[in-house]
């Protein structure tokens, strides 16, 4: 059974005037449709206001359709009664750390999720634990958020999501605040979750480097799904990509330049020790 | 620098006060406090005064941050002191001026003093071994009944919390915001108190934009986390009376029958 199932999403910001009636709308989803398998890493790509974070937002019920559904194992987000078991399947980290971080002790905010769902005391010290270690935050735990680096306090927020055993962890833009040794911190922690624990990932970005990992590949454009595939075949379209302002990984862009000036290079080149197995392949 | 600001006054040590329930210390510090109030006699200040010292040896908190918080209320003391000690009627010892210093003058403003200085060493204690994190679980715990009538105590002590963390953060903000502007030409130096407040405005402003989006942010991520309220919750670290409360709480108790005794015995 997929753990996400969005039917034919869309999503209608609407704004109001001061008499209270809606004065405009505007669709940030725009006829969605996506299926996550258990245990994938999934990453979907898009400029601003390309409707990826609004997307995001449906996976764990903070935003409700306007058109269309969403299942979260197996539960409509529609349906109110099952808010909360849907919030602790699917956990959410947000783009802006200090902005997420409730306690005032490391530990104290990992516990805050457990505690909301009522685990008993022992339970909650275990949980914190566990969580804190997956993140390799454990030493930090009697520190203040307030002197933790970027990625220290999005690797707290994660583990404060992991915490709570979630089947699948969507994280929104964790890395656009961050600096490039808090971004590989984060990234790595998220892969990290996903191989050893199997939690299934999905991870919004518009950091290229971030997703060659992925399984599965979603670029969106203006509320709709533009490619999906795996990260090879999403970046083999280069010139595609282009038109819609997105980039690829530096490596793969010099890979298509070689390409285009004339060199046997295949498409798709993700990282730099591939690129370099295909010199020497064509020197030979 | 600006970061470096803590909130609160914590002085972390490893002691048998630092060690007790929040609850207790609040308690504790309101029964000393009232005792100030109730036991008006030098014999019962001396006990008061044995008291205090042996909390504050017991607390392993240096003296001189006890008395850091008498600064701030200097002034307040001795206008307090000196109103007593000239407004009181009664017997006169001697004139200055046309103010005349009583018998009754000298003595009440004397018990106001060492009220007034008690009262801020005695509170003292309690913030100095107690985080304010445990202050705000001491009290929503301690002032649950009031649930009953309807006092939303839970949120209060959620919204306190939740305040203490963001202090920092916006004052980190106010200095990034302010930096930006001085770097555009903003003075927010020279000039009178008048213009001093007037040029605090395109700082405030901002500010105040920013305290909405964060609060926005925060109440998202809370509810992303599964926060409904206090109904339900379970605590990591839940207040449990130990031992050492209960001898905190005799020892209170003992500490006001010497009070009452040392006032009705001694009487002056």
């Amino acid at each position: 059974m997929s753990i996400i199932e969005v039917k034919k999403l869309i999503h209608d910001y609407l704004r109001y005037g001061e008499d209270g009636r809606v004065e405009s709308s505007y669709r940030a989803v725009d006829d969605v449709d996506l299926n996550v398998e258990p245990g994938q890493f999934i990453a979907i790509l898009g400029h601003n206001g390309s409707g990826k974070s609004t997307l995001a937002k449906h996976l764990n019920a903070i935003l409700l359709p306007t058109e269309g559904s969403v299942f979260v194992d197996g539960k409509d987000t529609k349906d109110s009664e099952k808010l909360w078991a849907i919030r602790q399947c699917a956990g959410m980290v947000f783009q802006n750390p200090d902005n997420q971080i409730i306690g005032t002790v490391v530990d104290e905010d990992v516990a805050f999720g457990p505690e909301n769902m009522g685990v008993p005391t022992e339970e909650i010290k275990e949980r914190v634990e566990e969580g804190l270690k997956t993140v390799g935050m454990w030493e930090y735990r009697h520190h203040s958020p307030n002197k933790l680096s970027g990625g220290q306090k999005q690797r707290v927020a994660i583990a404060g999501v992991v915490a709570m055993h979630p089947k699948c962890i969507v994280l929104d833009e964790p890395t656009a605040m961050l600096d490039p040794v808090g971004r590989s911190e984060v990234i790595r922690a998220a892969r990290r979750l996903n191989q050893q624990e199997n939690v299934t990932i999905i991870l919004i970005t518009h950091y290229m480097e971030e997703v060659i990992y992925a399984d599965r590949v979603i670029v969106m454009d203006q509320g709709k799904v533009l490619m999906q595939g795996t990260p090879r075949e999403v970046f083999s379209r280069v010139e595609e990509l282009k038109e819609h302002r997105l980039d690829v990984p530096q490596i793969t862009m010099l890979a298509h330049e070689l390409k285009k000036s004339g060199l046997d290079i295949a498409d798709g080149i993700l990282t730099t020790e591939e690129l370099v197995q295909e010199l020497e392949r064509i020197r030979r | 620098m600006i970061r470096d600001i803590t909130i609160g006054q914590y002085y972390p040590a490893n002691s048998v006060i630092h060690k007790l329930d929040p609850r207790t210390k609040l308690v504790g510090t309101i029964l000393f406090i009232l005792s100030l109030f109730l036991f008006k006699s030098f014999a019962a200040y001396a006990v008061a005064t044995l008291f205090l010292a042996g909390v504050i040896w017991a607390s392993r908190v240096p003296f001189k941050f006890m008395v850091k918080g008498l600064k701030a209320v200097m002034i307040l003391l001795m206008i307090t002191v000196l109103f007593n000690l000239f407004v009181i009627p009664g017997t006169p010892i001697f004139h200055i001026w046309k103010l005349t210093v009583t018998v009754e003058g000298v003595k009440t403003a004397v018990f106001m003093a060492i009220r007034l200085v008690y009262l801020i060493i005695g509170s003292s204690v309690m913030t100095l071994t107690t985080t304010p994190n445990e202050l705000t679980d001491g009290m929503e715990k301690g002032l649950r009944p009031l649930n009953k009538i309807h006092v939303p105590v839970h949120e209060v002590a959620m919204m306190m919390s939740i305040a203490l963390r963001f202090i920092p953060i916006l004052l980190e903000e106010t200095d990034k915001i302010m930096k930006a502007q001085m770097a555009r030409g903003a003075d927010f130096e020279s000039g009178g108190i008048i213009q001093k407040a007037k040029s605090m405005v395109p700082l405030l402003v901002p500010l105040f934009i920013s305290a909405f989006r964060r609060a926005n942010d925060l109440a998202m991520a809370m509810e992303a986390r599964g926060y409904h309220g206090g109904e339900g919750r379970t605590k990591m670290r839940p207040l449990q009376y130990h031992r050492q409360d209960r001898i905190a709480y005799l020892t209170m108790i003992g500490y006001l029958c010497v009070m009452y005794a040392a006032k009705r015995i001694v009487g002056i």
